[in-house]
Parts: structure tokens; C-alpha cells; sequence
């Protein structure tokens, strides 16, 4: 079984004929090559697959393609301006050291961009609690939160306030 | 702690002692980096493996047909399909490609399938299925070692036992009787799995030219390319390894994983590439593991807290192959005392053979599971005398010249008694009465400390060399060949920045080849906190060569009367008489292709010191040189009603010599602190008659987010005088602390003392509930 979805992936609009048991990872990953969003674990345990759909950080190995209809979707790719500008969470990231292997920063960051549309100001407790799903087996997590830490301080991230809905299928 | 941060990007070197931001950070953020994982390509097929499920078994024919004739299947492969030797090992080839004769654990590989897509390949192998005759198993180190225990290798002359050390110093375990006090204890340490975030995993394809060509997610792509041939049967220079940056390894990539069975795949799948990725189940299963350990430690020391005598008997499962438990049973022996001055010594080690999982490296080596022992051995002789535990660490702390634990002199930078003296200045440290007098009802709080050691290198026979490799290239860029993997430790990076430091260039005016036999040199595995040391060394000579013949190809089109009028400047050169430019490119115009390459080859140092400590034990690494030293806090809240332990805070002092990148330096300690909270706390992969109980993250339970505390790493810089810019290895050494530095917390805290871990709630609850009995009895 495929269903035709029209969705919006990183600014683009997307229309595509998806099979119903591909999960928004393989579509990302095998279809259409965006290997930024990474497989770690394939059971929503690691968080390294993340990527926001409406705002929200999802797994992306548990989220069925089909379900992106008419949503949008950000990954990794998509995050840094069109020039190559990173974003500021993204530039906080490599400045403060909260990357080693690399293998959980796409999601880690994504994460961490959707804890902050959604609450700009999170204490530490909001910030461990909105992580804790992220895995990440280098760093002891430190330098990523001086890395969210920095943004918050200083100001830079453009607040995008996004209203949670409730039959979102992550919640 | 915020750091100096020079982007690099300002036109000037990078330095050392700066931190500049690692060279792969921007590829990483913005999620462009290519992993091994990330390979795919044109006309893919993917493969995968048929894992034996039971542990002990003799294997009979292997029905392959049913799977073969699944639509989309290309291949199904046996051990009669490999043409090689079918063995693969780090020492010992003793580990089947595809299982021929046994299986000796269930995650021995049994068939390869090749298919189209995932999907007709995870059908394919739930149709594979074989005949076999189950044979008993064994699960518990010394019940392998038991007269009639059943054999995992026929043909290995001592039985069970893989490998076993014994070494004495003074008068051995006999000087016990001349002590004032003696503790003793016994203690049980787990399995831990890596739990790198990328699982194993590698592209393969057999190129035009007929060689196969793999890239793939290691730690060592020239001893792979070495194990692919034999296994395979291929000629050594028809197999390229490409080592993209790993997605995590700690030691879980030191070694052959994916490697022949993706090469293997390749040389059948009709030219097509071929892809591999575990899933996290078989990465469990499959993978190597941190040996458990059960180690059996008497103490004996003078009345003024002067350690007299050690006896030491450790028992290592190391699972059905050799892999490297041989290597780390020595490290384990060597560590075994800690950096103590010990007159009488007696050590005993055993590596034994189990139907487990694997057992191989694991940041740590051995010294992980020793320290846990000796570090809370000192305490309780320390509680014993009535000392306070930082004192008694300072009494018996070696000092450079002294002789360690086991004897062997110490010429290089020796630096425990002041990380220990920091320790005891550290704010954290001083006030930890007042801290913990604050614990609020049912919570009890303790401080603990521990004195850590690690070696670095190979030891004294198998040569530690690296092979570093510098290009001026004809348009006047520097190309720095990294000969050592970066796992995500961040050696590239340092790479740069001494190559950059050298040549004075920013870092964006050079780039890094990343490890490929077909482009780097042999530099050996990165493991051992070894990869800046020997690779570092090899690159100041490689890069200091090439200096010397651009200033000198400098002096000669710019008539000056020497090089020395000459220097580099960030893109080019300059007469430092006339004032006057020359751009890299121009010079570069002017040199053969022969000049504007760079080699230079470097050993590291060994101990001139021949220990007898058995057949075998001098071979795999007893004894090092070199040595990093720290001296860690770990402050613990401990609830009485759950038992849960709360890590508040975390401090780790270390000499790990000269700090060249601070912002590397200390995510290597957090991170290494965290894993090691992880074996301290909660990691242990369980498994019962062979079978693995926690299969995924939501058994197997690593530190998250929420789970970490601040952690303090403060390092004292002494220049270590053979380390390039005076560093010593850093990679390994905070992964020691954790566990006795929390269980003496918790000793402080609850006045019990854990001895076998991860300290779950549940073994702290039943710790205290014995006390409790016990004062009531």
C-alpha cells in the first residue's frame, strides 16, 4: 500500500508517493538521501533520528512517513541558512564542545531547537528533562548543555514561540 | 568553565594551548559529515548475518535453501563460500568468519545474506536455519576453569584458560605477616557494552581494478585490511580500508567487526555495493564487551598508613575468543596495585574462556576493573588506621624515580601526588563537611576520592609507531594525512593544530586526509591513549622536514644568504631582510613532488625493564613507561528509603602532561567520567545460559541527560619531555574514577560498602539492610 502525501520538508513542499510502513527515517535517509538524521537505535530509545515536525522533536524511526501529510518538517539540513549560516544553536554546538563524535548533534541540536521555540528561557531541570531522550555516549552531556546554556544567555536565538497541539502523535 | 576560543579562522595559527574549535564540527552540526553508515550509492544491495542464538553448539548443515529462493535475495552465504583461512583475531585468529565447526556463544555468525533491500533481507535470514548438536555450556569464569568443564577450543593447549599471569616483587604475599593492619575484599565488576550511538557498520564494493575496496566504522583500518585478506584469501595490497570518522567506539571498533563479512558480501554480490548496519540487538549480541572481572585483593600496611604488601588474584571472563583479553588481563595486572609504592607484591590473573559475549576493549583496558579494587582497598586500610583517606593516598603516591607497584621505575612525568595535593586545595573537597551535614531527612551524603594510573602505548614488544605524512600541494595547501582514526576524541583536530603550529598555518589553510590504507600511513590502532603521543611525535618530524625544505626552497628564489632569514607566514613566506612575500603556491611551483611530500617515522619509548610475569604477559604489554595520573571526587547523595544513588557533583584532577587543546582535554575527562558513572551505577549487560537479557537501551540503561553531574576537570600541566609540546595521553584515564571513587562516597555516606556492581538501588538497600541487622544482632 502507498499513499500520495504533500508535506513541507525544510522549507520546500514536498509531494511524494510514500509506502505505509516506511518510517520518516527511511524516507529521510533512503529515499531521499538525507543522511543528517541518523539511525541509532530504531526503537525511539536514543533519540539519534529526531527531527521536528510542527515544532515538535519526534523520533523519526517511530513516526510512520504517511503521517507528515500536510506538516512540516525540519532536519538537520535544513536548519542552517541557504549561504551555509549555521544557526545559532548550531554555532553554540561548535564553539562550546558539545560535539565529539557527532553521531547524536543532529538530533541533540534539533532538540534542542524545539525546547527552545517552545520555551525560551528553560532552567536547567527543562533542559536535562527535554534531552533526556537524546543519548549521547561521548560527552557526559556537559559541554551540550553550556552549548544551549550559551544560546539562552546571550540572547541570540530568534524566538518562535510554537503552540503544542495536543493530537499531536508524539505527546 | 568557559574557554578561549580562536576559531582559527582569524588568519593566524592555531597555537597550542588554545581551543580551536575541532575541524569536524561544522561538517557535524550541519549534518553533512559521512559516516560509514551514510554510505549507500547506485545499484545497492544491503547484506546481513544469521547469529547462532545458542551459545555451545556443534554445527551441521546449514539449510540455505528456502532463504535463497526469497524474492529479492542474491546470495546466501556459508563458510564454504570463504576462500581464506576464515578466522579473524587481533593475536590469536581464533574466531570464525562464518562458524564451520562450532558455535561458541550466540553471537557467532553463521550465514550471510545479500539481498536487495532491507526488507527481503531480514526475510532471507528468519529462513535460515541450521542443524546442530547443543553441547554443554559455560558461563562463569572459574566454572570454565573446573576440572571437566566443558572446552570451548579443542585444539588450545591450556583448556579454558586463554591466558594466565603471575609476578612477584619482595618477599610476595608472605610479607603479609609483617603488617599492622590487613584488609581484604572481594570484588565483582560487570559486562558493559560500548553503546556507541552508531552501531557497526561499512560499505564494500569490488572496484574496476578487482580490488575490494571498504569503508567502514573502525578503529583500526590497517590491522583490518590485514585480517580481511587472510580471512578471504585475497592478496593484502587487493584490499583498500577507508576509515571515515566512527559515530562513537571506545574500544567496541578496535578490531574487526563488519569488516570480512562486508568484504565477503562484496566479493559475491555481482560488483554491486554492498552495505552493513547492526541493529542495536545484534550490536549487543555481536559486539565485543568490557570484561567482568571478579578480583580477590588482601592488603597489608604499617601503622602509619605505609602500604607493605599486596595480594591480588583477578579472574576475567573473556567470553569465547581471544580478541584482546590477553592485552587486557596484562594492563590488568600491571594496574593492579595502582601508583603506589609497594615493597611485596604478589599478583595472579586469570583470562578465561566463556560461552559469554565477546570480550575486548574497552576505554580502560583492564584498569577500570583493578582500580575499582585497589582504590577502595586503600580506603578500608585507611578506615582501619583511622586516617583520612586523601592522607594515606599522598603517604604511599609514587613520585618520578620511584617504583611502582610492580617495580618498574618511573622516569617520565609523575604527577599523582599533585593532582592529589590539588585535590585536597579544591573548594569542593574542603567543604564537604558542611556539605554534607546538609542532606535533607532519609538522604545520606558522602564524599569519596580515588588516585588513578593509566599506561599508555603497547608496551615493550609490539612496537607503538606511527607514520605521519605532510603534502604542500602544488597550489600551495597543506594536506596533513592522519595515519590515527578519530573516534570523536577530537586527534584530528590536535593534528592540525601541531601541524598548523609548526607551519603557521590557520587550520583552514590546511586539510586532513582522514585514515585510508590506499593514502595514509601505518600508524596503529587508536586505543591505548596512545593517538596524539606516538601519531603526534611522528607529525612533528613530518612537518618540521617540510618546513625546512620550503625555507630553504625560499632562501634560494629570494637570494637570501640562509634559511634562517626566512620564515612561514599564514598562505606563504617571508624574507625577514628585505621584508619581501612569496605565496605557498609560488614555492610549491618550484618543488618536485618528491620535496613537497613529508615523512617521518616515530617509536615510542619503552621500558628497558624485563618482568617475568609468565609465558606470554611481557608480549601483551607488562610493562609500560609512560603513565597519566589523576586524582578524582565524586560527591554522593544516597537515599535510605530507595537506595538510589545521586552523583551531586564530580571533580577529576589530572597530568595528563601539557593541555594542547583545553576545550578536547576536557570533554575527553567528562566524557570518560560519565561512562564511567555508567559502570559505576547502572551498566550491566546481563545474560543468563549465554542468552543476553537486556537487549536495548530500555534494558541496557546508559547515563542520560538527567543523569550526569557537573563535572570539574581540572588539569595539572607538567611538561611530560617525550610528549609532543609536552603531552601525555589523556583518553582513557578518567573512565578508572567513577566507581571506587563513588563507592568510597557511599561508604562515607552509609558506612557500607558495596562490592559488586553497577550499585543499584537494590544492592545498596540490601548493603544497608545488612548493617542494620548486623548493629541490631
Amino acid at each position: 500500500m502507498a499513499t500520495e502525501v504533500r508535506f513541507k520538508l525544510n522549507g520546500n513542499r514536498m509531494q511524494m508517493t510514500v509506502e505505509d510502513h516506511w518510517t520518516l527515517l527511511h524516507l529521510l535517509r533512503e529515499e531521499l538521501g538525507l543522511t543528517g538524521t541518523k539511525e541509532g537505535c530504531g526503537s525511539g530509545e536514543c533519540g539519534a533520528c529526531t527531527v521536528v515536525v510542527d515544532g515538535l522533536a519526534v523520533n523519526s524511526c517511530l513516526y510512520l512517513a504517511v503521517d507528515v501529510a500536510g506538516k512540516d518538517v525540519l532536519t538537520i539540513e535544513g536548519l542552517a541558512g541557504k549561504d551555509g549560516t549555521l544557526h545559532p544553536l548550531q554555532k553554540s554546538f561548535v564553539e562550546n564542545g558539545g560535539i565529539q563524535c557527532g553521531f547524536c548533534t543532529p538530533g541533540m541540536i534539533l532538540a534542542s531547537k524545539a525546547l527552545l521555540d517552545e520555551n525560551p528561557r528553560p532552567s536547567e531541570a527543562e533542559i536535562k528533562h527535554a534531552l533526556a531522550g537524546n543519548l549521547c555516549r561521548c560527552t557526559g552531556y556537559v559541554p551540550i548543555f553550556a552549548s544551549i546554556q550559551a544560546v539562552i544567555d546571550q540572547g541570540i536565538e530568534e524566538v518562535d514561540v510554537v503552540v503544542r497541539q495536543s493530537e499531536s502523535p508524539s505527546d | 568553565m568557559t574557554l578561549p576560543i580562536n576559531n582559527g579562522n582569524e588568519g593566524g595559527p592555531p597555537g597550542i594551548g588554545v581551543s580551536i574549535p575541532r575541524a569536524d564540527a561544522y561538517m557535524k552540526v550541519s549534518g553533512r559529515e559521512k559516516y560509514a553508515s551514510d554510505y549507500y550509492g547506485e545499484d545497492l544491495v544491503w547484506c546481513g548475518v544469521k547469529r547462532a542464538g545458542v551459545p555451545h553448539v556443534v554445527i551441521g548443515e546449514i539449510h540455505t535453501r528456502a532463504a535463497s529462493e526469497t524474492p529479492g535475495v542474491l546470495a546466501v552465504l556459508t563458510h564454504s563460500d570463504v576462500r581464506g583461512t576464515n578466522r579473524q583475531g587481533v593475536l590469536q585468529k581464533d574466531q570464525p568468519v562464518l562458524a564451520d565447526d562450532k558455535a561458541r556463544h550466540c553471537g557467532d555468525a553463521v550465514a550471510l545474506v545479500i539481498a536487495e533491500d532491507r526488507h527481503s533481507l531480514n526475510k532471507a535470514l528468519d529462513l535460515v536455519s541450521f542443524d546442530y548438536e547443543l553441547l554443554p555450556g559455560v558461563f562463569d569464569a572459574e566454572e570454565a576453569l573446573e576440572e571437566g568443564a566443558p572446552i570451548l577450543h579443542e585444539n588450545h593447549p591450556q583448556g579454558n584458560l586463554l591466558l594466565s599471569g603471575e609476578y612477584r616483587t619482595g618477599a610476595g604475599a608472605s610479607a603479609m605477616a609483617e603488617c599492622d593492619v590487613v584488609v581484604e575484599g572481594s570484588f565483582r565488576t560487570p559486562r558493559q557494552e560500548h553503546a556507541y550511538l552508531e552501531t557497526e557498520a561499512g560499505w564494500a564494493q569490488v572496484q574496476d581494478d578487482g580490488r575490494l575496496f571498504i569503508v567502514c566504522s573502525t578503529q583500526t583500518p590497517f590491522r583490518d585490511r590485514s585480517e580481511v585478506a587472510e580471512a578471504l584469501g585475497l592478496d593484502l595490497h587487493d584490499v583498500r580500508i577507508k576509515a571515515p570518522y566512527p559515530g562513537g567506539a571506545f574500544g567496541g571498533k578496535d578490531g574487526v567487526t563488519v569488516q570480512t563479512l562486508l568484504g565477503l558480501a562484496a566479493l559475491n554480490s555481482g560488483g554491486r555495493p554492498v552495505r552493513m548496519q547492526w541493529d542495536r540487538e545484534e550490536s549487543f549480541l555481536a559486539g565485543t564487551k568490557r570484561h567482568p572481572a571478579r578480583l580477590y585483593y588482601r592488603l597489608g600496611a604499617k601503622r602509619d598508613g605505609t602500604l607493605h604488601c599486596l595480594d591480588v588474584h583477578m579472574v576475567l571472563d573473556t567470553g569465547p575468543y581471544d580478541h584482546l583479553g590477553g592485552v587486557v588481563l596484562a594492563l590488568g595486572l600491571e594496574h593492579a596495585g595502582g601508583a603506589y609504592r609497594v615493597p611485596h607484591v604478589n599478583l595472579k590473573g586469570k583470562c578465561v574462556y566463556t560461552n559469554n559475549p565477546v570480550g575486548g576493549a574497552f576505554r580502560g583496558f583492564g584498569v577500570p576493573q583493578v582500580t575499582a579494587a585497589i582504590e577502595q582497598m586503600i580506603d578500608m586500610t585507611a578506615e582501619k588506621l583511622q586516617m583520612d583517606p586523601l592522607e594515606t593516598r599522598l603517604r604511599n603516591a609514587v613520585r618520578r624515580g620511584d617504583k611502582n607497584s610492580i617495580g618498574k621505575t618511573l622516569v617520565n612525568s609523575t604527577g599523582l601526588r599533585e593532582c592529589l595535593k590539588a585535590l585536597g586545595e579544591h573548594p569542593l573537597w574542603k567543604s564537604r563537611a558542611e556539605w554534607k551535614a546538609g542532606a535533607g531527612a532519609f538522604k545520606r551524603r558522602g564524599a569519596g576520592v580515588a588516585a588513578l594510573t593509566h599506561a599508555s602505548g603497547y608496551g615493550p614488544v609490539v612496537p607503538d609507531v606511527a607514520n605521519a605524512k605532510v603534502e604542500l600541494t602544488r597550489e600551495g595547501k597543506f594536506l596533513i594525512y592522519s595515519g590515527v582514526v578519530d573516534m570523536g576524541q577530537g586527534n584530528a583536530t590536535t593534528n592540525l593544530q601541531i601541524a598548523g603550529s609548526i607551519l603557521c598555518q590557520p587550520t583552514d589553510g590546511m586539510e586532513l586526509v582522514l585514515p585510508d590504507t590506499d593514502r595514509t600511513l601505518p600508524s596503529g590502532s587508536a586505543s591505548a591513549s596512545r593517538c596524539t603521543y606516538t601519531f603526534g611525535n611522528a607529525l612533528i618530524g613530518a612537518a618540521e622536514n617540510l618546513k625546512t625544505r620550503i625555507l630553504q626552497r625560499a632562501a634560494d628564489l629570494l637570494m637570501a644568504r640562509s634559511r634562517d632569514e626566512i620564515v612561514l607566514i599564514p598562505g606563504g613566506v617571508r624574507h625577514l631582510v628585505s621584508g619581501k612575500d612569496l605565496p605557498l603556491s609560488v614555492i610549491a611551483g618550484f618543488m618536485d613532488e618528491a620535496e613537497r611530500i613529508s615523512v617521518h617515522h616515530f617509536k615510542a619509548p619503552t621500558a628497558p625493564e624485563n618482568f617475568d610475569a609468565g609465558p606470554g604477559i611481557r608480549m601483551h604489554g607488562f610493562p609500560h613507561t609512560l603513565f597519566s595520573y589523576a586524582a578524582h571526587l565524586a560527591l554522593v547523595e544516597v537515599d535510605e528509603l530507595t537506595g538510589e544513588i545521586t552523583v551531586c557533583r564530580y571533580v577529576a584532577i589530572s597530568d595528563c602532561g601539557t593541555v594542547v587543546n583545553p576545550q578536547i582535554y576536557e570533554q575527553q575527562i567528562q566524557g570518560a567520567v560519565a561512562q564511567g558513572i555508567g559502570f559505576a551505577l547502572c551498566e550491566d549487560l546481563v545474560s543468563t545460559q549465554g542468552l543476553i537479557l537486556t537487549q536495548d537501551f530500555a534494558g541496557y540503561v546508559i547515563p542520560t541527560a538527567a543523569d550526569v553531574p557537573e563535572i570539574d576537570s581540572v588539569p595539572v600541566e607538567i611538561f611530560e619531555p617525550s610528549g609532543p609540546f609536552g603531552l601525555k595521553g589523556v583518553g582513557e584515564i578518567a573512565m578508572n574514577g567513577p566507581l571506587p571513587a563513588i563507592s568510597n562516597a557511599v561508604a562515607d555516606a552509609c558506612g557500607v560498602r558495596i562490592f559488586e556492581y553497577p550499585m543499584t538501588p537494590e544492592r545498596v538497600l540490601a548493603a544497608i539492610r545488612d548493617a542494620c541487622k548486623r548493629i541490631s544482632e
